[in-house]
Parts: C-alpha cells; structure tokens; sequence
C-alpha cells in the first residue's frame, strides 16, 4: 500500500551555459511511493512555484523510457540506482523515508549545461549525420522480403537498434567517450545486409565525428553499467575492428566484403 | 465554403495511380528553387522532409525537442500494417481498405484510405531498406502478427519498440539528408505561429526554446506534421511535450479543424496512482488475448483478488459479449470499464481501474509461456506499479491515447490555407471516428514518404520562380509582435497558480464531460466551465523565470492556452453530433443493447470548424462522405 | 509594392543555438598506416599491440630469471650459473648469422619503440579524455570500473619510473660499484638484497601486474577480436596472466631476502664437479673479458 516519503534533495541549479551553477537544498515532503522520479520532481517544482521560486527544469518527455529526453545522475549514479532504468522509469519505493537524494547534470565536455538538469547533448546528432542511416532514398526499394535476413543476426542488429540516444553512457564514462552509442548505431546497421555497402565509410565517418567531440575508452565498462536499454559492450569492440577495417580495405572492395 | 476534397475521379483502384499522373510536376532541375517548412520530426515529419530533400527541395525542419529521436512516434509499441499478404491468409489492399473504413466506423474518407492500403506496402519495403529491424522468422524473411483483433496477420513489428525502430529509419533517413546540405534541422525550436499572405501561408515564426529568440522563417510552403492533441486530456499516454499549438495556431489563421471530438481512448493503460500522476503509461493491447477481465460483483469489495471466489467475479466483457469476449474493439472495452467503475466496482486504491487477470492463463500454459509472450510488459508493470502480474491481477484502465481529429485537409494533404499542408496524427483523414490498432505508424510513414511527396508540386509547380516573402515584412513582424506580447503577458499576469494546476484541472473537465461518454448536459457544462476555468487562467497563472532562458512553465503556459481553446471546440464538435459512432459516443445515441448508434443521415460527414475570432464560437462546415466500396453496416460485437 | 526579394537560400537560416563547435578538429589525414594513428581508435590499437609486446617480454624475462633458483652448472667445460648462461646465449643470439649481441640490439630497439608508442599513445589519449573532460561536484558511484582500470595511468607512470632505475641497476650498473657485467646472477642477488631495493622492486611489481591485468582485460576490446564467447574468459586470462607474472616475480627478491638465491665465490682450486656440487663459481673467469662492454650486458635484467 502506499507510502510517502520525505526526502532531502541536493540538486544542481545553474542559470545559463556561461553562469556558475551550485548545489541548492529542497525538501521534499509527502511524497507518494507510487511516484516516478519526475512525478517527485513535479511536486518539488509545484511547491516552488507556489513559494515563488524558479522551478527546476530537468529534461523529460514520454516518460515511459523511450525517447531519451530525461536523464540525470541520482547518487552519483547515472539514470540512479535501478539498473537497466531511465530516469523516467525510477519510482520513488525504492527511496526510503528520510534518504537525501543528490541530483547533477550529465557532465562532458561536450554536454554543456543548457539551464539546471538540462545539457545539450546534439554532438550525438552530429554522429549520426556523419553516417547513421543507410542510403536508400524513397521509393528505391525492392520488395522488403527480398532480402532475407537470418533471425540471429535481426535480433542482434534489434539490440544494438535499442539505444534510446539518452547521453548516459558518455555521463557515466570516466573519459566522457561516447563509444557505447556510437558503436550501438554502427552495430545496427553494420550487421544489416542493407548495411553493407556503406559499412566502413560510415564507421569511419562516425568514428572521427566522434573523436572530434568525445573522449578516449578504456573499457571501465560505466556505459553499460548506466545503460537503461543494458546496450553491450561487444558493440565497442566490433566498431574498433570495423574501424581499423576501415583504414587497411581499399574502398572500392570494401563494399563488397562483409 | 470547405474547398473542393479534390479527391479524383474514377474506379476506387485506380484513383491514387490517375492523380498523380494529373498532378503538376515541378522540373527536377527546379525543385532546388523551392523552399518546403517541415515542422514536427516525427515519423511523419521526418519522412517528409527526408523525401523532400531527396527530391531536390531546399528543407528547413523544425522540432521544439533537443534532437529530432525524441518525437513521441517512438513510443508506439504494437506495429504497423501492411497490406503484404505475406501469411497468405487472405489480405490484400482492398480488405485493409475495407477494415479501416469500417473500423473507423464510416467517418473518413473513402477515397484516402484506400491510398493508404496501396501505400503500406512500400513502406515495409521502404523501412526495411533503411535498416530497420523488423523482427523475422527463422528462415530470414518477416515475421507478422494478427493485432487489435484483426483477422489477418498483417502488422510488422520491431519486438515492442515499432515505433522506435521507424523513427529512428525516418530520423536518421533526414540525418542524410541534413549532412548532403538539403536538410537545415532546427532543434528547440517552437513554431508559434503561422503567417500568412496573400492568403498563403508564407513561412512561420518560432521561439527558440533555449535562448528565447523569435525568429521568422520563410517557404513556398508550409508542413506541419505536429501530431495529436491528447494531452488536452492532461492524464493521456502522450508524452509530456506534446500539444496542439502547431495546428491550432494555424487554424487560427484560417486552417479548418475537423472533427477534434474523435478521440480515441485505449482500454489497457495503468491507473493513475495519485493526483499528482503526470501521465499514463499504455500496456499494450496484446495483453487482452490471455487476460481476462473483471471487477467483483460486490460494492465496496476489501478482499485481495486472490481471496475472492469465482462466483463474486463480475467478468462483465465475456458476459455482454459472449462471441468476442475481452477481444471487444478499444472503445468498447474502454466503456465498459468506464461503466463499472463509475457504478463503483472499481479496484485498487483509489478504485480507479479493472483486473486484468492471468491466473487462468498460467494455469493454462505456464509461467514460462506467459512470460515468454508479455514478459516486458509484466516488467515493465511491475517497475511502475511495484506489483507481480504474475501473482496478482494487473490493474487497467482506458486512457487517451490518439487523436483522430485534426487539421481539415484534401486528397492532396493541404488544409483550407493554401500552401499548409498537415500530415500524420495532425491532420484528421484517414481514421474516421476510431483508429484501428498498428495503423497510426502507417499514416505517419503513408503521409511524408509517399503522399505529400507526390501532391506538393501541384502546388508549387505554378509558383516557379516565385520570391519567398520577406521575413521583414509586416506580416512577420506582426506575428513576431504578438507572440512577444503574448509571452510577456504570462510572465507578467502575476497571479496564484501554476500552469500545471491549470491544465489538470482542465484535463479533468475534458475527461469528465468530452472522455469516453457525452452527453447533451455534459458538454453544456463543459463548454461553461472551460470558459470559466479559461478565464481565470488568463487571470490568475503564475509563470516564473524569465523569456530569455529555458522556461518550460512559459512553453506551457502558451500550450496551455491553446488546450483551452480546442477543448472547447471539442465540446461544440460533440455537442454539434448528436450521434454515437467510433470513439464519439453520445449517451443519447445508442442501440437498446447500449452500443455506439450511428445516424447516417444527418451525420455522414466531416465536420470542419472555422476559426472566426476569439469571442465568436467556430462555424461549421460539412464535407459530406459517400460510402461507394464499404457498404455501411451498424457494428456489433455479440 | 510587395516587398519582396529574390529566392536567396543560404540567408534565411539562423544558425543553430543550441549546436556547439567540436571540442577537436580531424586533421588531414596522412597515408596509410600513419592514418590510424591519428584517431583514438587507432591509438587504442597501438596502444593494445605494444602492450602485447611488452607483456610478451615481462613473461620472456620472468621465465629468463627463473634460472636463478638453477643455480651453477656445467657449461661449455666450466661451472657456471645458469642465470649467466642464459645471458650468455640472448648475446649470442642469431650468431653467426649477425655478429654478437646485434640481434639483442635489434630485440632491445622493438621494445624500445613499443615503450615509446605506449607512452605516447598512453600520453595522447590521457590528454584526450582530461580535455573531454567532466566535472561532477557529487561523487560518483563506481559500478564496474575497478582500481586497476581507474589507476592505469598512475601504474603505469610509476612502472616506468621503476623500469628506469631497474635499467640503470641491473643493466647498466649505474647503481653499484660491485656490478660487473655479465655476471647476471652477482649482480641480481648483490641488488635484491638490499631491502629497499628488493622493496621498491616488489611495489612495481604489484603495481606492474596491477597494470597488466586492465591491460590484458582491455586487449581484446581494443584490437575487436572480442565476442561474447571470449568475453565470458577475458577476466580469467587477465587475472591468469597477471597472477602469473606476480608469482614469478615477487618470489626473485623474497628468495634472495630469504637466502633461497645466493651468489657465491669459491676456492679457485675446487674442479667444475665439485663448483656445481658446492653451488659456486670460481670467480677468476669473469673479470678478465670485462672489456667488450657493449656486448655483455645482460639483457636488461
């Protein structure tokens, strides 16, 4: 049955990308243990408002754990303490009475703090642009069934197609390396048949957009750790040999070869 | 006047292949010489502006979300259709056709629907190409299932993330296209109004939700893929962001609204767990093949569901309709659910939904099958409720989920403003009165990669060489003016009471008198107390913050607005249709066996509202429907 | 007048605010194989090879020292320590083919430049991810990165401070005034048994092996000859291989501190049996072919 909580927030305030930013301290009070994370955050801002305060803003959306938008380190813990969870999907029951929650931003270099819990993390857009898709304009299409692809190999591909885009991954890595995303983006069209032809043009493209924005890895394995849709590691290796692939074919074999 | 539906002559089959024949064609040398507004990248803007770019248009897309992957198509979970026939079971384009105009209970348009069976099986084809991971059988090919009841298998799916897997085809297809240069994206970047000239529409003015600067934009045209406007409902499935200001800003401008009461509410979401619940969370409809539902036949029931006997269960679905039993369309479930709790049979604290029970099934055939069918959903359930499906029954209740009204649009997809074209969840065309399940991804995908395409040279072709109208001129600066007046307005009202509180309470008003049930003195009131509530809102809003920042109680304080002013459109829309049909139901209208009576008389035809002005109530038009292939026929479920 | 003007398509668009310059810019890229060096990919990669390398060596150099517990034998008609044979036998190496001690050289110029491509990788990368930097004001809670991977770089600074001295030590005999070349197995028990030494020998050590074990962990990711049927060993291996090394190397200078190793000199007169049997070596022969110094280092031990 339910229970409220009462609950100390630390949450990271910042006016601006260029402002300083500081830890301010909240209560929360009477909290419902059937409330999401944000549903907390909703309350907490509501009690703002009403007290005059500027009420927290914090990335959200769907809040079903699917489109990536929400995302924050709870405890030090990306996502928080639920494994395989987003932000949207932590519920308060697994918080105790009394518990002081501390909230930060995602941090990297190349996730600047837009205002309080919100960064701006559209390097990873540029990644994809670099080369995330397969070209095949529409309308060139022939029949879907055409190609067969075998189960193991759509599932596999399906994993990797999971990734939600959220940053938790680069907000988790020691190195703020975004190697889980961009390796998942790679795997899932690179283990495509619809992938071949573009295959090591396009992990080399993503590869150095990546580079030219994101750190290093040296596979603490924090991404997966933080992961919400539990991404693999194996990913990352296989981007790293299709990379150095990319570097010895000679293109005009390249994509011919699988 | 409602301009001509331009929907073209001749044999149903026939009509879609002779337009696009007939249809004017801009020179592929020319296309770069146009330049199209997409707004919404959803899977129906993101596949329209990445065609487009291919085609040779100069695109400018545009998303109020930091990245485009964000936009709510991809939280669809269930599927998409295809008339592929690949299970051999008898589909084909005429019965897809034919089930979607009936399932829409008689309220589209014949004519567009049937283009959107002919184009469903390009955009397997099509998604399939760009890398999607449709899940497949053994042998390599794709896997269907049968969904929402239907009697053939023809919806493709992605596990339970269809909608993602799409979005994230379309969303990466315009990637292509913003890196070949055809695409310019703007994120965080919020249409707030359209202009106009010469009564067409010319371009659009946004705030740029980071840094709060208004900036006009100029085209040849204008799309808005902005989808549905459910969140009017406050607690809806919808995802928090989502509004219709896009689409009513236009119909402000003169765009029609069409049938904004047909909104559909889908029967196996969670309940809301306390008032401050932000939104509902949809468990997918899949789940009613095993689960049987009840409520105890006692008022005031304390017991556990384990602990009470077979004999004390009310399982009201199976009793009322032996033949399809849990298996009853979304609206019917969704009412019947309605029914008991309102008499007071509701479960779970704050009695507010039904059982959902598979004890039956396990007993049937196991945990492990159990689990290996819905074992996400059963996660996902017990994640946010903290209770075991497994051991105890789920507990389900209706909630808004889709929208089927929407900007009033023609064959070729353009709205009663020449120039503005509204595709996917926006526009109120294909589904009639009730969508079916697994087909809003295929109108979205339907719209931007194979319709608006193949219609928007028609109107652009004569317009060759055509300057784009001045950002600086006066019908820029006029929109600009106002949406700065508007915004320092809210900022400067002062009053009591947040945005939220207003939009809850107006989302209670809307549930309550325009939700799954309407009747005369309901939507009377409700028009009422919307005035009322509105008129407080304008006085006693509270907005922090300021305008030159991230400020997401002004972004909703102008979203707000909007609700205010199409809930109660909704409500005249209801009120004005004194007939049951789809998700419109009117008490006043129904068989002696309490289903959804049409009267195909007086109302076999799109309502389509006029903007007037503020203080004037909307005019109505009537695009009058003809049923030439799909004979009309009264649904029934016993 | 309608104002209006021409179609100018690159003048309507306002940049993106929100979008932000790359933190680095790709430079052009040079010819084949230097391309891959110029990406952190491809550094990764070097930096996985050269540590192969380099762990292939501290194995090679372990298994070389376990000669030290063989003791004197019977070499080449005299009585001799193993552990000098041994040394010995890498100066002679590939000879006749290369004079003496030229394919050492060679042998010592390929761990030379996998040093320093790791260092520089090592140094190239770190600069990287501090630059890409982040900077939480809460502490984070650590959920699979351990303390060898978190203190690679410290290990590896420190490893490298040790190899110097250990260089200076034992090869070169900088250190000591009782070093004589060629006389391995002098040399190593006269250095070890200096506590300090056998001390700062045995936290390099651990350190070293600490080292190795993220290494050998990471290798397979970096060089992408991963998959889940190696992931399920990877851990094994690093812990098989840097336990290994451990073992072996902790137990020269704990042997020689216990007196297990020793060094000694013996009665001129005594024959090559009895020098074997007594476990000493008549110290005559060596002092006198201490004048080809180039080519009787031992090889680096």
């Amino acid at each position: 049955m339910s229970q409220t909580l009462n609950l100390t927030l630390k949450v990271w305030r910042q006016e601006g990308p260029d402002a300083d930013g500081s830890f301010e301290t909240y209560k929360a009070k009477n909290i419902p243990d059937d409330a999401s994370f944000l549903e907390m955050l909703d309350v907490v801002n509501e009690d703002l408002i009403d007290n005059g305060r500027t009420p927290i803003e914090f990335p959200h959306d769907c809040r079903e754990g699917i489109c990536g938008t929400c995302g924050v380190m709870i405890n030090g813990r990306a996502h928080g303490q639920e494994k395989g969870t987003a932000t949207c999907q932590l519920h308060m029951r697994k918080f105790s009475d009394g518990d002081t929650i501390v909230i930060e931003p995602w941090r990297a270099a190349a996730f600047p703090v837009v205002k309080d819990l919100v960064v701006d993390r559209s390097p990873l857009d540029k990644i994809i642009e670099a080369g995330g898709y397969v070209t095949a304009p529409t309308g060139t299409a022939a029949d879907a069934n055409d190609t067969r692809i075998p189960k193991e190999a759509a599932d596999s591909s399906m994993d990797a197609a999971a990734c939600i885009g959220c940053g938790a991954c680069v907000a988790a890595c020691p190195n703020s390396a975004a190697q889980l995303f961009t390796s998942a983006k790679l795997w899932h069209l690179n283990s495509l048949p619809q992938g071949q032809p573009e295959r090591y043009k396009r992990t080399e493209a993503m590869v150095e957009t990546m580079e030219q924005f994101f750190g290093a890895c040296t596979n603490h394995g924090e991404c997966y750790e933080a992961c919400p849709k539990e991404i693999t590691l194996d990913f990352i290796g296989y981007m790293n040999r299709d990379y150095i692939k990319s570097k010895v074919k000679n293109r005009k074999l390249a994509g011919q070869q699988s | 006047m409602l301009p001509d539906s331009k929907v073209p002559a001749g044999p149903m089959a026939e009509k879609w292949t002779n337009h696009k024949f007939h249809s004017k064609l801009v020179n592929p040398a020319n296309k770069r010489k146009f330049k199209i507004i997409v707004v919404g990248t959803g899977l129906a803007g993101s596949s329209a502006a990445a065609t487009l770019g291919e085609l040779g248009y100069e695109v400018e897309a545009f998303t109020f979300h930091d990245s485009p992957r964000r936009a709510h198509s991809i939280a669809a979970q269930g599927g998409i259709n295809a008339a592929k026939n690949y299970r051999n079971d008898g589909d084909s384009v005429h019965r897809l056709f034919y089930d979607t105009v009936k399932g829409g209970d008689y309220r589209s348009r014949e004519a567009n629907v049937h283009r959107l069976a002919e184009v469903s099986t390009n955009i397997i084809d099509q998604m399939a190409a760009q890398g999607v991971p449709f899940a497949r059988e053994y042998g390599g090919l794709l896997a269907n299932r049968s969904f929402g009841g239907a009697q053939v298998s023809r919806t493709f799916y992605a596990r339970g993330q269809t909608g993602q897997q799409l979005l994230l085809g379309a969303y990466q297809q315009m990637m292509g296209q913003v890196k070949a240069g055809k695409v310019k994206l703007h994120t965080n970047t919020e249409m707030l109004d359209l202009v106009v000239k010469d009564g067409e529409a010319c371009g659009i003015v946004c705030r740029n939700l980071v840094t709060g600067e208004i900036t006009s934009h100029s085209a040849h045209a204008v799309v808005l893929a902005t989808g549905g406007y459910g969140n009017v409902f406050y607690l809806s499935t919808n995802a928090m962001a989502c509004n219709v200001t896009a689409a009513w800003r236009a119909h402000r401008k003169g765009a029609y609204f069409a049938n904004p009461s047909f909104t559909q509410i889908h029967p196996t979401c969670i309940p809301a767990s306390d008032e401050f619940q932000s939104k509902l969370t949809l468990m997918s409809e899949s789940l009613r093949n095993d689960g049987r539902i009840w409520v105890p036949r006692q008022l005031n029931e304390t017991r556990a569901a384990k602990d009470i006997p077979e004999a004390e269960r009310n399982y009201y679905l199976e009793e009322k309709y032996p033949a399809f039993g849990n298996l009853v369309p979304r609206d019917v479930a969704s009412r019947n659910a309605k029914t008991v709790v309102d008499a007071g049979y509701g479960v779970g604290p704050l009695k507010n939904g039904v059982y959902l029970d598979f004890a039956d099934a396990i007993a049937r055939d196991g945990r492990d099958a159990i689990e290996a069918r819905y074992g996400n959903l059963f996660q996902m359930y017990e994640r946010i409720t903290g209770e075991d499906p497994y051991t105890q029954p789920m507990r389900i209740y209706p909630a808004t989920h889709y929208t089927m009204g929407g900007l009033w649009v023609d064959y070729n997809l353009m709205t009663t403003i020449p120039g503005l074209y509204a595709t996917g969840e926006s526009n109120f065309s294909d589904h009639g009165a009730n969508r079916l399940g697994a087909s809003a991804l295929m109108q979205g995908l339907a719209d931007g990669y194979f319709v608006l395409p193949n219609t928007i040279g028609d109107y652009l072709a004569p317009k060759l060489n055509q300057p784009l109208v001045d950002t600086d001129d006066d019908v820029f600066k006029e929109s600009e003016r106002l949406i700065e007046e508007t915004t320092s307005h809210f900022l400067g009202i002062g009053g009591s009471k947040s945005p939220d509180h207003f939009h809850r309470e107006l989302g209670k008003i809307v549930w309550n008198r325009i939700g799954m049930e309407r009747d005369e003195e309901g939507l009377k009131s409700a028009i009422e107390e919307i005035q009322a509530l509105s008129k407080e809102f304008w006085s006693d809003l509270k907005v922090l913050g300021d305008a030159k920042s991230l400020n997401s109680s002004l972004e909703k304080a102008g979203r707000i607005a909007d609700f205010f002013e199409l809930a109660e459109l909704m409500a005249r829309d209801a009120l004005d249709r004194r007939e049951s049909c789809g998700g419109h139901f009117r008490t006043e209208s129904q068989t002696p066996e309490g289903e959804a009576l049409r009267d195909d008389d007086n109302y076999a035809h799109v309502s389509a509202w006029e903007w007037n002005d503020k203080d004037t109530p909307q005019t109505k038009h009537a695009e009058e429907l003809t049923f030439d292939e799909v004979p009309l026929t009264q649904r029934s479920y016993k | 007048m309608n104002k209006r003007k021409a179609v100018n398509l690159t003048s309507t668009v306002s940049p993106q605010k929100s979008g932000h310059k790359p933190l680095r810019e790709t430079k052009k890229e040079l010819p084949f194989p230097l391309n891959l060096y110029q990406s952190a990919v491809g550094k990764k990669w070097v930096m996985a090879i050269t540590g192969l390398m380099l762990v292939g060596f501290v194995i090679g150099h372990m298994v070389g020292n376990l000669k030290m517990y063989l003791g004197v034998l019977e070499h080449d008609g005299s009585a001799a320590y193993d552990m000098d044979i041994y040394a010995e036998f890498l100066r002679n190496l590939l000879v006749p083919i290369l004079p003496e001690g030229v394919f050492l050289w060679i042998l010592r110029g390929g761990l030379l430049t996998a040093v320093i491509l790791h260092i520089h990788s090592f140094y190239s990368l770190t600069r990287l991810n501090i630059a890409s930097g982040r900077s939480y004001e809460s502490k984070q809670d650590w959920l699979a990165s351990n303390f060898a991977s978190r203190s690679m770089r410290y290990s590896g600074i420190i490893v490298l401070a040790y190899i110097i001295f250990h260089i200076l030590d034992l090869t070169v005999g900088a250190t000591s005034d009782e070093f004589v070349h060629g006389a391995v197995q002098s040399n190593v028990v006269n250095s070890l048994s200096n506590p300090v030494i056998a001390g700062f020998y045995i936290v390099a050590n651990i350190l070293l092996c600490v080292h190795i074990f993220h290494g050998i962990f990471s290798v397979f990711q970096s060089l992408g000859v991963n998959n889940p049927n190696i992931n399920r060993m990877k851990r094994g291996i690093a812990t098989a291989v840097s336990g290994l090394i451990l073992v072996g190397n902790v137990s020269f200078p704990v042997a020689i501190l216990a007196g297990a190793v020793e060094y000694n000199e013996c009665d001129p007169k005594l024959s090559v049996a009895e020098q074997v049997e007594e476990n000493c070596v008549n110290s005559s022969g060596h002092d006198s072919d201490s004048d080809d110094d180039s080519h009787s280092e031992s090889e680096g031990y």
